[in-house]
Formats: structure tokens, C-alpha cells, sequence
């Protein structure tokens, strides 16, 4: 109860004396949140809201601005500009009363329960939230690292994204776009194929004699495989050459040669999109990573298997059944975090029967897109999210329907998160 | 459902944390910035006669009828109830 009694006499504090210093007790609940993306800023966003702005709350960002990686392919194919995909923070500052701090985390003592920035400013926290996405492992594969600028990956979108654009624009008739997935579990499942589709609209149109290679570490495709196939067949057959099980060993960055196990293939633009891992801020709380690579969380609360008072969501975390790496489930579950948060710090259990769901949207051409949904229930028994059967589903058919569908989402999802 | 729950003197009851899942396309509370219907306000029995229609595939719908398969009829009645609790806006 003491807590909830501190937590309590905060409200009451902060709402009569705009929060002079009181003693310990009387503090209001400090919330810092590591990560601007869809997860973080939902986060802070939602801790600030349904605390009725009671709680302080701190995003802890390094860019200045946030760049959606959903619809970026959109950019690619030079259907829609970065500034239609690029949003601000002010909204979180100004509507919402977040503290937007553009920093980096140098270090993390979850025991004292304090955080360090670059800048030298020291933080502390009685809950962490980590929304990092991921990082790349690009010494994975031979020649890659240190060659973004040649070999672009674009899958966090930003200065990769116009490289890649402009490397498309760039390139001859009759050149090669050759992309390479890695192994899942990655960012967004259906997201390299959507990039293959909408380059090949681009070439359609601009270079119709080039040729789309899809090279994929996985045995088949990973998400919406029916859609994408049956779109590759329709719109774009004899311009999409897709090749399962084919792992990349090494780049030659100066020549654009992809290394595969049999033969090597010199392409005119290359995007590899790297093995990923939990972004590597997590590495300053000292939880043990499952396959070296993504946080354990109790998915209950968000909390960090093994250390306490840090919760870990989106990208980074070790996936639920079922559960994608999507920007939506990083939405989702940053709701999830913020209920839990704000129980815990009243010193009340978390939401026994938590819900998240999951609409992603795809697009197969610039004015065609499809989705795929699911619903995630906590299953008390597993003691994590399992989908719920019978509920999701893919689209028929795609449509332009689902493309004015799949803008609704965004703007709509952009403000949920920063508005 | 969980008991009603305060923490910085507002409750998170289950209708809110709910109907924030339905966020990510129709809005924060329901509050639609376009594209999608805005259902802030919108009474709680048209909702969930919506809700129901799409559930059972009366309603023809692209995406709907597949998302209220994962909710039992009990969170949708706590949904509609958060919606049409929330004061519509005009002007989106």
C-alpha cells in the first residue's frame, strides 16, 4: 500500500502546488521512455493520458523528428515524398506535456534506478520503458558492414530510404534491383515483399525492361504469400523473379555482388536488409537475451523477465505466438505498458485479461494494398498472448479500397501516437 | 472483467484500455482524423448493433468482421459504452 499511497498523494500534490519539492514521498511517479517510434511515443502518450497527467513522463529520442518505416516503401517507389511520411514531437510537448529529450542512453543502473544521456544528464526513474525497434548484424554477412551507403537497407526509414529511391531512379533500363531478406524472425514481415512490388510498379512505369530479383533466406514467403503472388502474377509476371532459400553470404560492395551458396550475382542496385536484433540499448540493463538477440518481457505487464522496473516493448522483444513485428503491435502493446505502468506504480496488479490486436496493411502497387488482422488475447494457462482462433484474417483480394483503407490507417495511427 | 482501476486519479477501467486497441484506425477514444468512422459519441446500442452485424458477417466489410471475431460480446458492450461515453468533436 505504501506506494500507492506515495502515487496518491502526488495526485494531490502536483495538482495543488505545481510540485515543489516535498520529500520523497510526495514526488509524482517519473516515467522514462527510451525510443520515439510507434511503441515509445504511443507510450508516453497514453502514460501522460490516462494518468490524467499526474505522472511525469520523459521520451528519451535520438532523432529529432520520427520517419514511419510503414509506408516508406511508398517513397521507394516514388509514389509519396519522406515529408508525407515524416512527423514532429511537438504534439507529445505541447498537447500531451511529455519531456522530449533528443539524447542517446549511455548507461542504465536498473539497482539505483538511474539512467545517464550522451549529454551527461542524469535521470531517475521509477519505471523504464525501452522501445528501441532493432539494430543490424550486418558481420553476418561478409563485406556488408560499413557499406550501408553502397548497399542500402532502408528498413528503418530516414537517409536510407531517399539512398535507395534515388539508387532506383538512378539505375538503367534493363538493371537488376536484387533485394535480400534475411532469416525471420525480421521487422515487419511482409515488408520486403511489399518493397519488391512497389519497385516493380516503378520499373513498370519507368524502366520496363529492368528486373526484380528477391533473394530470401526463408524456405517461402513470410507473410501475405497468396496476395503477393497472385499480384506478381498479374500485374508484374516476368518483372519479379523470386528465389526461396537463398541465403546471402557476402556482398562485394564495390561491384553490387550478392554472394549466394552456388553462384554470385552482380546487381545493379542492392538492398540487403540485414539480420536484426533487439536494438542494442537493451544491452545497458544486463538482461540475458534470448538467442543473444530479443528481451524475454512478462507479457502481462512488459516487464523484463529478469530485471525489474524496466519494461521492453515493440520490435525488440521476444515475439508471442503469432505475434508480428509490426508498428501496430508496437502500438498496441505500448497501451498494454501503459495500463501496467500506472497499476504497478499505484501498487495494484496489471490488467489480468489484456487484448492487442494487429492490422497491417500492404500495398501491391502504388494504388492497390491488402491487409492482414489478428486478435491476441493473455492466456492466463501459456502465460503470454496467443491469437484468438477464428478471429483475422487476410484480405480477399487486394483493391484500392484497402489502399485509401491502408492511408486511414496511417494518419490514423501517426496522431494516436504523436498528436 | 478487472475492477475499475485509479492511477493519477483517473480510472483505467476495461472499456478504456479495450477500446484503445480500436485506436490505431478510428483514433485516440474514437476520435477518427479521417478515413475511418469517428465513434466518439456515437450512442452505445448503434454501436454494437454495428459491432454484432459484423461479428455475425451480416455486414459486408473488408476488414471488421474479422477484427470483432476476437472480441467476446462482453468487451464489445464495454467498448460501445467507452465510445459513446466520449464527447464527439467537429471540425476532423
Amino acid at each position: 500500500m505504501t506506494n500507492r499511497r506515495h502515487f496518491l498523494a502526488a495526485v494531490g500534490a502536483a495538482a495543488l502546488a505545481g510540485c515543489a519539492q516535498i520529500g520523497k514521498s510526495a514526488r509524482s511517479a517519473h516515467v522514462v521512455v527510451v525510443g520515439g517510434g510507434f511503441g515509445g511515443a504511443t507510450a508516453a502518450k497514453y502514460l501522460r493520458l490516462w494518468s490524467n497527467g499526474q505522472v511525469r513522463v520523459t521520451l528519451i529520442e535520438r532523432n529529432a523528428q520520427f520517419v514511419s518505416c510503414p509506408m516508406s516503401n511508398l517513397v521507394i517507389g516514388g509514389m509519396e515524398t519522406m515529408a508525407q511520411i515524416t512527423h514532429d514531437y511537438a504534439g507529445l510537448r505541447d498537447h500531451h506535456g511529455v519531456r522530449v529529450v533528443q539524447d542517446t542512453v549511455t548507461a542504465i543502473d536498473p539497482a539505483t534506478r538511474e539512467l545517464r544521456l550522451a549529454s551527461g544528464e542524469r535521470l531517475h526513474y521509477d519505471r523504464l520503458l525501452l522501445s528501441p525497434g532493432i539494430d543490424f548484424m550486418p558481420e553476418r554477412i561478409e563485406g556488408l558492414a560499413g557499406h550501408e551507403d553502397e548497399i542500402p537497407h532502408a528498413w528503418k526509414a530516414g537517409p536510407q530510404t531517399t539512398l535507395l529511391q534515388r539508387q532506383l531512379a538512378a539505375m538503367p533500363d534493363g538493371g537488376v534491383f536484387a533485394i535480400h531478406i534475411p532469416k525471420a524472425p525480421f521487422r515487419c514481415p511482409p515488408g520486403p515483399y511489399e518493397r519488391a512490388s512497389l519497385v516493380a510498379d516503378y520499373c513498370r512505369r519507368h524502366k520496363p525492361r529492368a528486373k526484380v530479383l528477391v533473394l530470401d533466406a526463408n524456405a517461402d514467403i513470410q507473410s501475405k504469400k497468396g496476395l503477393f503472388l497472385a499480384a506478381w502474377g498479374d500485374r508484374y509476371r516476368g518483372l519479379i523473379e523470386y528465389r526461396p532459400n537463398n541465403q546471402l553470404l557476402g556482398v562485394d560492395a564495390r561491384s553490387r555482388t550478392a554472394k549466394l551458396e552456388f553462384d554470385d550475382i552482380k546487381a545493379d542496385v542492392l538492398n540487403v536488409i540485414p539480420p536484426q536484433r533487439a536494438g542494442k540499448v537493451v544491452e545497458l540493463i544486463g538482461s540475458r537475451l534470448v538467442n543473444d538477440r530479443w528481451v524475454s518481457v512478462n507479457w502481462l505487464s512488459t516487464e523484463v523477465s529478469d530485471v525489474p522496473n524496466v519494461h521492453v516493448i515493440g520490435d525488440a522483444t521476444l515475439s508471442a505466438p503469432r505475434m508480428p513485428k509490426s508498428g501496430t503491435m508496437a502500438n498496441q502493446q505500448a497501451k498494454v505498458a501503459a495500463a501496467a505502468i500506472l497499476h504497478l506504480l499505484a501498487d495494484l496488479p496489471p490488467n489480468a485479461s489484456p487484448v492487442v490486436m494487429n492490422t497491417c496493411y500492404s500495398y501491391v502497387g502504388g494504388d492497390s494494398a491488402m491487409h492482414v488482422a489478428s486478435v491476441h488475447r493473455f492466456d492466463t494457462a501459456e502465460h503470454t498472448f496467443l491469437p484468438v482462433e477464428g478471429a483475422g484474417g487476410l484480405s480477399a483480394v487486394a483493391s484500392p479500397a484497402e489502399a485509401t483503407a491502408a492511408q486511414a490507417w496511417a494518419h490514423n495511427i501517426w496522431a494516436d501516437m504523436l498528436r | 472483467m478487472a475492477p475499475a482501476i485509479h492511477a493519477g486519479g483517473m480510472a483505467i477501467d476495461a472499456g478504456r484500455t479495450l477500446a484503445a486497441t480500436c485506436a490505431n484506425c478510428h483514433g485516440t477514444d474514437g476520435h477518427s482524423v479521417g478515413g475511418t468512422e469517428s465513434l466518439a459519441g456515437v450512442p452505445r446500442d448503434t454501436l454494437l448493433r454495428k459491432l454484432s452485424a459484423f461479428s455475425r458477417g451480416e455486414k459486408p466489410a473488408t476488414i471488421m468482421h474479422q477484427i470483432t471475431k476476437g472480441y467476446t460480446p462482453e468487451q464489445l458492450t464495454l467498448i460501445a459504452e467507452h465510445f459513446a461515453a466520449q464527447r464527439a468533436r467537429t471540425g476532423h
